[in-house]
């Protein structure tokens, strides 16, 4: 005969009493797990709300960016720099510019200090026949994407540059050709890799094909050279054309400055306003579920430790009954010889019997509860080990907290109280 | 004759009551040696619990000793004292006293949570034929007779051999032949070299005890 089997046996006598107090034991944990849980659940509800606004939001910008550009296409003024002698009635006519300059002058503007102009792109145009596309008209732009400004840092490009070996190509161009991106296609002797198809423009893009500036300069033997320099301005106010004409006169003195239609700028404005709005709505979204989640920890914050007072008094309650209802047992007990720490052994045994069986039941019904209300698809991610182990640790813990004065005052009775009333 | 298995020395006891102290022991020398089975009787109120419940070292004297075996009980610590107990004294009562979730083998083993010894269940084995209670074996004390109970009280107080058996009041809830089967016990217990001290108010159990002593106001009035 042990201890141990003393208690097995007397729950197993007084299975109500033992239930009632497992019942305790198990909403109080069961509260505490399934608060956690439901918060959890919370944090990730949270993360998949987020990713989807965000993802709605990409999307969304995306489309407003395209509106943005229909709409602003003709609004506001970029300017284009063109060799001083180049005839601008030519330049109408023909769609592309027929005198040159150095590229050289593109590097000079960037290391200068002028404020007025935000981008800078350099490019050599030509209109020309498409020996492999049966002589089709074809207008040839060399870039190498927009020039960084010395003095002041890095933005990101409004437009990407076109890699050596690659081309860019217009509506009509891939349609005529039966191309599509990744396929190579041969432009006057060369082999280019296809690196974008445009949609419809309803334009001269329509028949441009973009490709790097240096083969550009290489193909229509013009090294070093450019016939023009896009320059796009942000700050767009409708005065300061003279301004930016006067600014670059000064840096370059054999240019002629032209304005430009602006939907690059419009465009990238577009991207801003749109990322911001993209981003005040998700930070409004997480404010919100900020809010939320402080009013479910607050009302947890109350609840549980309710329920775990609760909880400690009533096992701390009951086992006061449990000793007054042994006290003869008690006595007898003593009277056998048993030593008063095993009688609060006895007392404090069974306490944490209640307390770890309460504790795994409380924490599985805690976590399956929270899981059923938290509304998360994925249940083993809202598993959290250390909560387990917290919660069946703290249960014996309190139960035993709560049982340790009636339990000491058993093992303080006096025997010979109860063995002589006969 | 061998030394006394149990010797009491000027023993006194008064309870703290409402109206002063209440005295229930007032002075009280006895000894019980092996073999000897000591009846002591007298008036309710006499004293006699108190007496025995002091013998068995549960009750802690105003003054005199009480040795067990050569060893006084209240000069030791109380977990020696409980081993002492454990090792060497069986306890019988009027009340019986079982632990009423366990079934009579559980209860006739139960003294080895004090003290374990190698084949405790064995012995009970052994206890509970010798009381013929092998077809109770698995009963509560609840589903047992009065008689029985008594038995299984006698078979626990049994397990560890003690020298010493202290009974108070063992009949008083038994009828006329399970009272005496009792005393019989008793008396074969102080037979076979054990020591028994008896107490109760029924002057028939003097026929099986080898002395009678009659008590009287917390004194031992006649031998
Ligand atoms: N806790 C107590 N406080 C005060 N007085 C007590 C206490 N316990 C016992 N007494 C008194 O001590 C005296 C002896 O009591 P005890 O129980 O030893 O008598 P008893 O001879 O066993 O009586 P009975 O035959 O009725 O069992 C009685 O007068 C009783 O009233
Ligand atoms: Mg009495």
């Amino acid at each position: 005969m042990t201890i141990w089997r003393l208690i097995l046996r007397e729950i197993t006598h007084r299975k109500i009493g033992f239930a009632l107090g497992l019942l305790s034991v198990c909403i109080a944990v069961a509260t505490l797990a399934g608060a956690m849980t439901l918060l959890r659940a919370h944090d990730l509800r949270t993360d998949q709300i987020v990713a989807a606004k965000e993802a709605e939001t990409q999307r969304e910008m995306a489309k407003m960016e395209d509106d943005y550009r229909k709409i602003m296409k003709d609004l506001g003024f970029n300017v284009l720099i063109l060799p001083k002698d180049q005839n601008l009635a030519d330049l109408y006519a023909d769609d592309f510019a027929s005198k040159y300059m150095p590229e050289e002058y593109v590097d000079r503007l960037a290391k200068s200090d002028i404020v007025t102009i935000q981008h800078l792109l350099p490019s050599l145009q030509q209109k020309a026949r498409w020996p492999e596309q049966g002589d089709r008209t074809v207008i040839v732009i060399g870039t190498r994407g927009e020039v960084p400004y010395a003095q002041r840092t890095a933005k990101s490009p409004i437009l990407e540059a076109v890699r050596p070996g690659t081309i860019v190509l217009g509506y009509e161009l891939h349609r005529g050709a039966k191309v599509k991106e990744g396929d190579t296609i041969a432009l006057m002797g060369r082999q280019f890799k296809v690196a974008k198809c445009h949609g419809e423009r309803g334009n001269k893009d329509d028949i441009t094909a973009w490709i790097s500036l240096r083969e550009a300069q290489e193909i229509f033997r013009r090294p070093g050279q450019i016939n023009g320099i896009l320059a796009l301005e942000c700050v767009c106010a409708a005065d300061s054309l003279e301004k930016v004409r006067a600014d670059i006169a000064t840096i370059l003195p054999d240019t002629q400055v032209i304005e430009f239609a602006s939907q690059v700028i419009a465009r990238a404005e577009a991207r801003r306003r749109a990322a911001e709005a993209a981003r005040a709505a998700i930070e409004s979204e997480k404010r919100q579920r900020a809010k939320l989640r402080s009013e479910r920890e607050a009302f947890a914050a109350v609840l549980v430790p309710i329920a775990l007072v609760g909880c400690m008094a009533w096992i701390g309650l009951s086992t006061f009954g449990n000793v007054r209802d042994r006290r003869a047992e008690i006595g007898v007990l003593r009277a056998l010889g048993v030593r008063s720490n095993q009688i609060l052994a006895v007392f404090l045994g069974k306490a944490a019997v209640i307390g770890i069986a309460g504790g795994i039941a409380g924490c599985a019904a805690g976590f399956f509860a929270g899981t059923a209300w938290g509304d998360v698809g994925d249940i083993p991610s809202l598993f959290q080990p250390g909560l387990v182990v917290a919660s069946v640790g703290l249960a014996p813990i309190l139960a035993l907290i709560a049982a340790w004065l009636p339990a000491l005052l058993a093992s303080q009775q006096d025997p010979a109280i109860v063995l002589r009333e006969e | 004759m061998s030394d006394p298995v149990l010797q009491i020395q000027n023993l006194k006891k008064t309870y703290a009551g409402p109206s002063g102290a209440v005295g229930a022991v007032a002075d009280i020398s006895l000894s019980v040696a092996g073999g000897e089975f000591i009846a002591i009787h007298g008036p309710s109120g006499c004293g006699k619990s108190t007496l025995l419940l002091a013998s068995g070292g549960l009750l802690a004297p105003d003054s005199g000793t009480v040795s067990v075996a050569g060893k006084d009980l209240y000069a030791m610590s109380g977990d020696e004292r409980a081993r002492h107990r454990a090792a060497r004294i069986g306890f019988v009562f009027q009340q019986f006293h079982l632990i009423p979730y366990l079934d009579v083998l559980d209860n006739v083993v139960a003294p080895t949570m004090a003290l374990p010894i190698a084949d405790g269940k064995g012995k009970a084995h052994e206890l509970i034929s010798r009381f013929g209670l092998d077809q109770r074996i698995h009963h509560v004390p609840a589903a047992l007779s009065t008689g029985e109970r008594q038995r299984v009280a006698l078979a626990r107080a049994l397990l560890h051999d003690p020298p010493l058996l202290l009974a108070d009041e063992p009949t008083g809830n038994l009828d006329e032949a399970n009272g005496e089967a009792v005393l019989a016990y008793l008396a074969e217990f102080a037979a076979a070299g054990g020591a028994v001290l008896l107490v109760t108010h029924d002057p028939k159990a003097a026929r099986h005890a080898s002395r009678t002593v009659l008590m009287r106001d917390g004194r031992i009035s006649k031998t």
